[in-house]
C-alpha cells in the first residue's frame, strides 16, 4: 500500500474544507520558461521580501522626532553635539544595537538593488516586446512599481535626518513648491508649513513604512496574479507557439531554482552589507538647514533627476504677477512627460506596428530595430543624466570647469541618444538580415546513397 | 552521482557553519563583518544546494501549458454584456434620480476629501517674510553679537537675526570684502543663504572671484553685484539683506529682505 506522507495528509485536510486539489495540481505543474532573463523579475520580488524583513527590524528602533537632544552615544566625534532624536535613533541602530548596522546596510543595499533590478527587468520586457497585448496591464502595474520604488527609496534615505538627507529633502520640497498654481498649497499640506517642519519626518515615516510598502505589496500581488492568469510569454523556439508555454514545472524543479535565486540575492546583499559601507550618517553629521556637504550626490536612482536639475536652463516664466520657476521644467514637467510616454508605450508601440493582435511569442530585439533603437536612446539619455548628476565630483578629479561639463552633458543628452538610436537601429537591421528567416540560405535536402541527408544550395 | 551529492552536502554544511558563525558573532560583541559574512555563507550554501537539487537531483522535464484561459467564450461575453446593459437600464430608469445620485456622491466625496485640509496651514506670509526687521542685531549660530572687527576681509560667517537663531528662512551669509568697495557697510555685505534655485544653503565662498557658490547644483552668485546669477541653473539673484554698522560697532539689519528668500514659487510673481 502507498504510504501517505504528512504533507499529503495536510493538503487533503485542506482540500476537504476548501477544495484546493484541482487548483493545486495544476499550479504545481505550471510551466515556467527556462530562459535566464525570466528570473530578473524574481530578483526584485526577493529584494522586496528582504526589504520588508530588514525594514521591520529598523522601524522598531527608529524615532521620527525632529526635536533636538544632545548626542551622548559611543561615537566620540559627535559627543555633545545637538542632534535630532531621529538622527540619534539611527546612530543608536548603527553603534549600539547588535546587528543594527548590518540591518541598515543590507536594507540600503537591497533598496539600490531593488530599483536596479526593476529597471533591468523593465528593459527585458521593453526590448522583447513582452508588453504587447495582452500584457499591457502588467506593463502599467510594473511601471507604477518602478516609480513607487524610487519614491520609497527617497523617503527611506530621507529619514535619518543627517546632513545629506536633509539637503535632499530641501531640494524635493523646493521641487514640489515649483508646481504652478498648486505648488505652495501642496507643500504646506504635505509638510505642514515652511521647510523644515516638525511633522515632516513623522509623515515621511508613515509614507515609508506603511502607505508606500502597502501599495507596493498590493501592486506586486496584482502583478503576479495577472502573470499567473495570462501565463508566461516565451521566446520562439522548437514546439513553442502562440497558444502554449513550454518550461520547467513549478514543483519541484522551478521551485528549487527560485529558492537558489532567493538565497543568491540574500548572499549578495549580506556580503555588501558586511563589507561595503553605505550611507555613514556619522560622517555627514546631523542636518542643520544652513550647513552643506560638497560634493553631494543622491542614491543612484535619483541621479537622473539630480542630473536634470543641474542641466536644466535658468528659465523662469513671469506672467500676470505669477511665476513658474525654472526648477519646474527639469524636475516636474520632464519626469511627467517621461512617465506619460512610458506609461502608454504599449499603445504607442501598437500604433507604430499597426498591430492589435495578441502575442505570446517574444520579439528578438534585433527584429524590431526602431523599438530597440528607441530603448537604447533612452538608456543613453538616462546614463547621461545620471553622469551629469555627478559633474561636481568629475570636475574635482578631472580638473575641469563644472561649466564645461554642464555644456558637455547638455550636448551629450541630445546627441548621444540620437546617435544611439541610429547605431542600434542599424546594428539590429544588419543582424536581422544576417539571421532573419527570409535571408536564410536556400537549400534543398537530398537523401544520399548511404541513407543520410546532404544539402544542395539553391541559387 | 556521488560527487554531486558530495557537493550538495558540502554546501549544506557551509550553510550550517555560516549560521553558526552568525550566532557566534552575535554573542561575541556583534561584529557587523562576521555577522554579515555568516549570513552570506549560509545563503551561499543554501543557494548551491538548491541549485544542485534543481539541476542534478530533480530530473529535467518539460511541461507544456496551453494558453486557453482567455478571452472567454463568445457566449459568456455576450451574456455578460447583456447582464450589464440590462442592470444599467434598470438602475437608470429615472433620469432625475440618477442626476441626484451623482450630486450626492460628488458631495460625499468632497466631504471625505476635506480632512486633507487639516494637514497644514495655508501658504502665507511665511513665504514672503523672514524674521529680519529694521534694527535687528546680527548674531552667530551661538547667539553672540557680530562686531565690525570680527570678520577678516574675504571671510564669511553664517548669521541670524537676534532672537531667531537657527531660523531656516532667515539664515544669512555675511561676507566681508575690502572697505574701499562702494555700496558696502565697512566692507560687509549680507545675502540670504537659501539658494534661489532649489533652496540648498549657498555655503561655498570663492574669495578670489568674490562669488558665492551653491554646492548642490553649482549656481554661482556675484557678491559685488547684488547677488546676481553668474552661472548655473538659478534663475534669480540671491536676495541681499540691507545692513549697517551701529554706533556701538555692532552689525544690524536696516530692514527685511525686499523680496522672498529661497526657491521660486507661483505666488512669488
Amino acid at each position: 500500500m502507498k504510504r501517505v506522507t504528512t504533507i499529503e495528509r495536510f493538503l487533503l485536510w485542506v482540500d476537504d474544507r476548501v477544495g484546493t486539489a484541482h487548483f493545486l495540481h495544476h499550479a504545481l505543474r505550471k510551466a515556467f520558461p527556462d530562459h535566464w532573463s525570466f528570473m530578473l523579475g524574481e530578483i526584485n520580488l526577493y529584494a522586496f521580501v528582504i526589504l520588508l524583513a530588514t525594514g521591520t527590524f529598523l522601524a522598531l528602533f527608529f524615532d521620527p522626532n525632529t526635536a533636538k537632544t544632545i548626542y551622548d552615544g559611543p561615537y566620540q566625534l559627535l559627543d555633545g553635539t545637538p542632534v535630532s532624536h531621529a538622527y540619534r535613533s539611527v546612530m543608536a541602530l548603527s553603534f549600539e544595537v547588535n546587528v543594527g548596522l548590518l540591518m541598515r546596510q543590507i536594507h540600503h543595499w537591497t533598496a539600490l538593488l531593488f530599483v536596479a533590478g526593476i529597471a533591468v527587468h523593465m528593459g527585458r520586457i521593453f526590448f522583447t516586446g513582452a508588453f504587447r497585448k495582452p500584457r499591457e496591464i502588467n506593463w502599467i502595474i510594473g511601471f507604477l512599481l518602478f516609480w513607487l520604488a524610487m519614491f520609497e527609496g527617497f523617503t527611506g534615505y530621507s529619514l535619518p535626518d543627517d546632513l545629506l538627507s536633509g539637503i535632499g529633502l530641501r531640494i524635493a520640497v523646493s521641487v514640489l513648491q515649483s508646481v504652478p498654481i498648486l505648488g505652495t498649497w501642496l507643500t504646506f499640506l504635505l509638510i505642514g508649513g515652511v521647510f523644515p517642519t516638525k511633522v515632516l519626518l513623522g509623515r515621511l515615516f508613515v509614507l515609508h513604512i506603511y502607505v508606500v510598502p502597502f501599495t507596493l505589496a498590493g501592486l506586486i500581488a496584482l502583478h503576479l496574479m495577472v502573470l499567473w492568469r495570462q501565463k508566461h510569454s516565451q521566446f520562439p523556439g522548437l514546439g513553442r507557439t502562440e497558444h502554449n508555454v513550454i518550461g520547467s514545472p513549478l514543483f519541484p524543479r522551478y521551485a528549487a531554482k527560485s529558492l537558489a535565486l532567493f538565497m543568491a540575492v540574500i548572499a549578495v546583499v549580506s556580503v555588501l552589507g558586511a563589507l561595503v559601507q553605505i550611507n555613514p550618517i556619522w560622517v555627514w553629521g546631523p542636518y542643520d538647514p544652513w550647513k552643506a556637504v560638497s560634493p553631494a550626490q543622491p542614491d543612484w536612482y535619483i541621479g537622473w533627476l539630480e542630473g536634470a536639475l543641474r542641466l536644466g536652463p535658468p528659465l523662469a516664466v513671469h506672467l500676470f504677477g505669477r511665476m513658474i520657476p525654472s526648477l519646474f521644467w527639469p524636475a516636474v514637467l520632464f519626469p511627467f512627460l517621461l512617465f506619460a510616454v512610458f506609461l502608454i508605450w504599449p499603445w504607442i508601440d501598437a500604433a507604430i506596428r499597426k498591430d492589435r493582435a495578441t502575442h505570446h511569442l517574444l520579439d528578438n530585439p534585433r527584429d524590431v530595430p526602431w523599438r530597440t533603437g528607441f530603448g537604447v536612446a533612452m538608456v543613453i539619455f538616462a546614463f547621461g543624466l545620471v553622469a551629469a548628476g555627478g559633474d561636481d565630483v568629475q570636475a574635482k578629479y578631472l580638473h575641469v570647469n563644472v561649466l564645461s561639463l554642464v555644456t558637455f552633458y547638455r550636448v551629450f543628452c541630445i546627441v548621444g541618444p540620437v546617435l544611439g538610436f541610429f547605431v542600434a537601429h542599424q546594428v539590429a537591421r544588419e543582424l536581422r538580415e544576417r539571421h532573419g528567416v527570409g535571408k536564410a540560405p536556400r537549400v534543398r535536402l537530398r537523401r544520399n546513397a548511404k541513407g543520410g541527408f546532404e544539402e544542395e544550395p539553391l541559387p | 552521482m556521488m560527487k554531486r551529492d558530495g557537493i550538495i552536502a558540502s554546501a549544506l554544511l557551509l550553510a550550517i557553519l555560516g549560521s553558526a558563525a552568525f550566532i557566534a558573532a552575535y554573542f561575541t560583541g556583534g561584529d557587523r563583518l562576521y555577522e554579515g559574512l555568516g549570513i552570506a555563507a549560509a545563503a551561499v550554501g543554501l543557494c548551491i544546494a538548491a541549485a544542485g537539487w534543481a539541476f542534478w537531483i530533480v530530473p529535467e522535464e518539460k511541461v507544456v501549458d496551453e494558453v486557453d484561459t482567455y478571452p472567454s467564450s463568445l457566449d459568456d461575453r455576450a451574456t455578460q454584456s447583456g447582464e450589464v446593459s440590462e442592470g444599467l437600464r434598470e438602475l437608470t430608469r429615472s433620469r432625475a434620480l440618477v442626476a441626484l445620485l451623482v450630486a450626492a456622491l460628488g458631495s460625499f466625496a468632497a466631504a471625505l476629501i476635506l480632512p486633507i485640509r487639516s494637514l497644514g496651514l495655508a501658504p502665507d506670509a511665511l513665504l514672503f517674510r523672514t524674521r529680519w526687521r529694521r534694527g535687528a542685531r546680527i548674531v552667530r549660530d551661538d547667539g553672540t553679537l557680530v562686531h565690525v572687527d570680527d570678520l577678516n576681509v574675504d571671510t564669511v560667517m553664517t548669521v541670524f537675526p537676534e532672537g531667531a537663531t537657527g531660523d531656516p528662512q532667515s539664515v544669512v551669509t555675511l561676507v566681508r570684502v575690502p572697505e574701499s568697495i562702494p555700496g558696502t557697510a565697512s566692507g560687509y555685505v549680507a545675502y540670504s543663504r537659501l539658494c534661489t534655485h532649489a533652496g540648498c544653503p549657498v555655503a561655498l565662498y570663492r574669495a578670489q572671484e568674490r562669488e558665492l557658490i551653491c554646492p548642490c547644483h553649482q549656481s554661482v552668485f556675484d557678491v559685488l553685484a547684488d547677488g546676481a546669477v553668474i552661472s548655473g541653473p538659478a534663475d534669480h539673484a540671491l536676495p541681499r539683506l540691507p545692513i549697517e554698522i551701529g554706533s556701538d560697532g555692532i552689525l544690524r539689519a536696516t530692514d527685511d529682505f525686499s523680496e522672498p528668500v529661497g526657491p521660486g514659487f507661483w505666488e512669488r510673481g
